[in-house]
């Protein structure tokens, strides 16, 4: 009875932060259940309606009616899985044979390479955009999925913490794996990667809601439709001013793209796990 | 199996010189250890040997071929290290089979060698298991294994008991020994430990400072070691040295502490009054009637045997070693044997013999 009571207020805590956390979602989820007009006269409905169907069919086939109509969800959805799938695969490729390279090697200039990768931290991408722009554009990848990737590939998060991960591997490792034979490549492939599994799932994760949330740039270097990505199309579907916003379309587009981001932290979740229990040092 | 040469061998990192110079002859299926103090330049020397490191000059010699250009794996050695370096994520079997692997060796060959090996240390129960779930001997073992499955010219050890616990280390120690007599693989044995080295080698490399300070027998270093370094690093307790001066035309010691000491193998050379180190192991002094008085400071009581601390009139530091109980006196007269003296010169501590 005392220990219920004690652990009464944590909960209460842990409630309210539910709480906060989870009612923007549940009064999207609604929304995307009402007709337009319900929400265009400001109500906040708490309860469900009976449109879901119709604004999810909407949303997905033809990505809205109106004035500010984007490319369907599916397209967009598609667009923004293959770009985040390619920003987070791209950035985890790079920066492990990056920080391997630092780390394991001995070679002229490799601080100064480890430095330069380290400073561009802090140089956002909303920083260098403009001179970034116009190289995509100087190398003919505007509008292209390319364009669209390859400059958010390029940074140094993910290599500095790959490098302070290596930093921690035993170098009785490296040795062990020299006396067995074991090439440089072969390092990498058998014993550094596994070794690493945890830290790529986590920044997997990471890394996909990175590139999936990009706004700015997709903005700027994709004007094609067939480009758009969802949190662009989102955005360009609110209109400004008196017009008429078609807001169950939008939250039904809203609540789809979620799912993907969802789906790849339950999906890894199980790898996190995994590496956990199953690798030590 | 093969001989190993090693000489002239030098390593500075840098400004620092690690070894001076070492000079080696490994015979055959020998065992040799070396033993040395933290920091003397052990490890280093193993790690040359193994083409971890490479030498500032001087040349290694396996089965008479020049190693210095080939890689750790060409060099067909195999090695234990101190924290075993499994690799966590594979079973003990892939660790085992790992090299093998590499190698390109036949599925079928792999098999019969990990299960041989595994048989011969006695961990086929372990086969399927991680490192991270098994004990520190177990692990010892699977490192063991590891080196085994290569069939290697020469085994390379460096300090690979010093993570077990006392009992364990015994009990590995004598398995490592058995082992190595019955595979028969040239091995070098890095150690700290002079327990360790007595009873695991065929010879002893005493190492001080980068430089091979002896290389004999266990008994002949023990017996006649080449300088006073090795005669204290050798031995428990260590050995006694006293101050004194060459006296009676080369025949006898004068000690700073009182007696003078007739030599009882033959004269030194050196004029009268030339400046000596005696050593005298503990266990080899003697309680008696007529000797100098030394005041106790500390008697520790084995059971078996009694150790005495105390200190001389001149002021030096003494430990004399009894078998069974001492007497119960504040004070008690000891006595220098003289078949037991080891005589240095008092400058270089190198050993004089008549
Ligand atoms: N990579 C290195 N760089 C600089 N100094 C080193 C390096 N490796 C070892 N040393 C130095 O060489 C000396 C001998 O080291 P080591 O062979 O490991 O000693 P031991 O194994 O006998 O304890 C030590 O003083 C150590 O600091
Ligand atoms: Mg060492």
């Amino acid at each position: 009875m005392k220990r219920w009571l004690s652990s009464l207020g944590p909960h209460l805590w842990l409630l309210l932060g539910v709480l906060v956390f989870a009612t923007p979602i549940y009064i999207t989820l609604i929304g995307s259940t009402h007709d337009a007009s319900t929400i265009g006269r400001g109500d906040v409905p708490l309860l469900p309606g009976s449109h879901a169907v119709e604004n999810y069919t909407a949303a997905w086939v033809s990505g809205g009616s109106g004035r500010f109509a984007v490319s369907p969800a599916s397209r967009m959805l598609l667009n923004s899985t293959i770009m985040a799938l390619c920003i987070a695969v791209g950035k985890i490729v790079i920066s492990l044979l990056s920080a391997y390279a630092v780390v394991f090697f001995r070679f002229p200039g490799r601080m100064i390479a480890f430095w330069t990768i380290f400073m561009t931290l802090m140089l956002p991408v909303e920083v260098r955009i403009i001179p970034t722009y116009q190289v995509i554009v100087s190398m003919d990848l505007f509008n292209s999925m390319a364009g669209l990737t390859i400059p958010l590939i390029a940074s140094a998060t993910a290599t500095l913490l790959f490098r302070q991960f290596f930093l921690t591997i035993p170098d009785e490792y490296v040795e062990a794996a020299k006396m067995d034979g074991a090439g440089p490549m072969r390092f990498f492939r058998d014993i550094l990667l596994p070794l690493s599994v945890t830290n790529i799932a986590a920044l997997f994760v990471i890394l996909f809601i990175y590139g999936w949330n990009q706004y700015l740039w997709p903005l700027l270097v994709v004007n094609d439709r067939s480009l758009e990505t969802i949190v662009v199309g989102m955005a360009k579907m609110i209109g400004t001013g008196e017009a008429q916003n078609e807001w169950n379309v939008i939250m039904a587009m809203a609540v789809l793209s979620l799912l993907p981001p969802v789906a790849v932290v339950i999906f890894m979740q199980r790898w996190f796990l995994k590496g956990l229990t199953e690798t030590e040092k | 199996m093969a001989s190993l040469e090693v000489t002239g061998l030098t390593k500075s990192f840098g400004p620092t010189h690690v070894l001076h110079g070492i000079d080696l002859a490994v015979e055959d299926g020998e065992m040799i250890v070396i033993v040395g103090a933290s920091g003397c330049g052990k490890s280093t020397l193993l790690r040359i040997v193994a083409g971890l490191e490479t030498a500032t000059s001087g040349s290694i010699r396996i089965a008479g071929r020049e190693v210095a250009a080939l890689e750790p794996a060409e060099r067909d050695i195999a090695m234990v290290f101190q924290n075993y370096a499994l690799y966590p994520h594979m079973t003990v079997e892939q660790n085992m089979a790992y090299g093998l692997r590499i190698r390109g060796l036949p599925k079928a060959e792999i098999a019969r060698r990990v299960a041989e090996a595994a048989g011969l240390l006695g961990i086929e129960a372990l086969l399927a298991r991680r490192p991270r779930q098994l004990s520190g001997g177990q692990r010892q073992r699977v490192a063991m294994g590891r080196a085994i499955v290569r069939e290697p010219k020469l085994f390379l050890f460096d300090e690979p008991l010093s993570n077990l616990d006392a009992k364990l280390r015994v009990q590995m120690r004598a398995e490592i020994r058995r082992l190595q007599r019955r595979l028969g693989v040239t091995s070098l044995f890095v150690t700290h430990d002079q327990t360790e080295a007595m009873t695991l080698g065929d010879r002893l490399v005493v190492m001080h400072a980068g430089h091979a300070a002896q290389i004999a027998t266990p008994m002949e270093i023990w017996a006649r070691p080449a300088d006073t370094y090795v005669a204290g690093f050798i031995g428990s307790p260590a050995m006694n040295f006293l101050a004194g001066t060459l006296t009676e035309g080369g025949h006898a010691v004068a000690l700073k502490a009182g007696p003078t000491l007739r030599f009882a193998d033959g004269p030194r050379t050196g004029g009268e009054g030339r400046p000596l180190t005696i050593g005298i192991r503990p266990e080899h002094m003697d309680l008696a009637e007529g000797g100098i008085p030394m005041p106790l400071d500390l008697v520790e009581p084995l059971g078996s045997e009694t150790v005495l601390h105390g200190r001389l009139p001149s002021g030096e530091a003494l430990v004399v070693k009894l078998a069974g109980p001492a007497p119960d006196a504040p004070s008690l007269p000891v006595a220098f044997p003289a078949s037991a003296l080891h005589v240095f010169d008092g400058e270089t501590g190198k050993r004089l013999d008549p």
